[in-house]
């Protein structure tokens, strides 16, 4: 996509308000819609435009192969752990009330803020690993044929 | 009034895509036709005040899925072929099976049906002891993620799941930490 200036000038701009709203939608979700799917989507979305205008070996620089695999196993294993750490706490499975035992609602705060990091975690790497692992395959249509 | 006219003209525009994704052999116009499917489906979520699932609908349907297909598009042909069936039996097979889920939602209580099972289970009880129990605005979120905890991490494991499944067939890691994929990336392991 080298001669497609116009789209090289907005993805550079887009690409930073693409990351801080998926911040916003995950950080904001106890009060507004959205959560950690929603804002692991846009966050993927946002390395996934920038890997397509700017191609491939770009995008690996920022966040390689590597870490997009890594990152599907740690979501999941933050979630769990949260559940664990609740167990070796004293209490339920997945009950967020361990983590602040005088003040029931402020443990279900960290509990669900624990959660959603996990999701966000690993929607990210699974959106991210998905596209690279099409995007890295030789395509059968060349550029011109579009 | 003006409820009726926005669902009946989402309605017909949804319909009147579907026809067209029937109807296209351009697998590229498809794949757009799909996202604008999608759209159509988030604004139709909206109207129900599901604001969460049309977030969801809209940035998965409408974004990600579109960039895949895309991507998978540039594996394949653009254009699909054309059938070398008679059109009448899947005709048939599509017209019965709709005619079974229409004669399944006969037993479906009405919209917004205050003894509808959804209503009458737990859920009363989530909207009742959720305030205090949480103090977070959004019923969504509490919901999904602390009394439905479960449920999620479910979801979480599907979606890993899956991830790990699409990498297993196509990603043609063969062994770790290969850091340039150069000459033979096109083949299958």
């Amino acid at each position: 996509m080298h001669h497609h200036l116009i789209l090289r000038v907005v993805t550079k701009i887009l690409v930073a308000p693409i990351i801080l709203f998926a911040l916003y939608v995950q950080f904001h979700g106890d009060f507004s819609p959205g959560g950690g799917f929603q804002a692991g989507v846009l966050m993927a979305v946002a390395f996934i435009l920038y890997g397509i205008v700017f191609g491939l070996e770009t995008v690996q620089a920022v966040m390689p192969a590597w870490l997009a695999h890594k990152m599907m196993a740690a979501g999941v294993m933050i979630y769990a752990g949260t559940g664990v750490v609740s167990l070796l706490l004293g209490y339920n499975f997945l009950d967020y009330g361990s983590f602040s035992p005088h003040h029931p609602s402020h443990g279900q705060h960290w509990g669900i803020f624990s959660v959603e990091f996990g999701v966000l975690i690993t929607v990210t790497g699974v959106m991210v690993s998905i596209y690279y692992a099409f995007a890295a395959r030789r395509p059968a249509i060349s550029n011109e044929e579009w | 009034m003006l409820d009726l006219f926005i669902d009946l003209s989402l309605f017909t525009m949804l319909v009147a895509t579907g026809f067209a994704i029937v109807k296209m052999r351009r697998l590229f116009g498809v794949t757009m036709m799909t996202g604008v499917f999608s759209l159509l489906s988030a604004m139709l979520l909206v109207t129900l005040d599901a604001v969460d699932v049309a977030f969801t609908e809209a940035a998965v349907g409408a974004g990600i899925s579109t960039v895949l297909m895309l991507s998978t598009l540039t594996l394949t042909s653009r254009i699909e072929k054309s059938p070398v069936h008679t059109p009448w039996i899947p005709l048939l097979v599509v017209a019965v099976t709709g005619a079974v889920i229409i004669y399944g939602t006969l037993d479906m209580p009405n919209f917004g049906d205050a003894n509808a099972p959804a209503q009458v289970g737990v859920a009363a009880q989530y909207m009742e002891r959720g305030p205090e129990d949480m103090d977070l605005p959004n019923t969504v979120t509490y919901i999904l993620a602390s009394y439905r905890g479960y449920d999620t991490m479910g979801e979480t494991s599907v979606v890993f799941t899956a991830g790990v499944g699409v990498l297993m067939l196509i990603s043609g890691l063969r062994r770790r930490r290969r850091r340039k994929p150069s000459r033979d990336e096109g083949e299958v392991s």
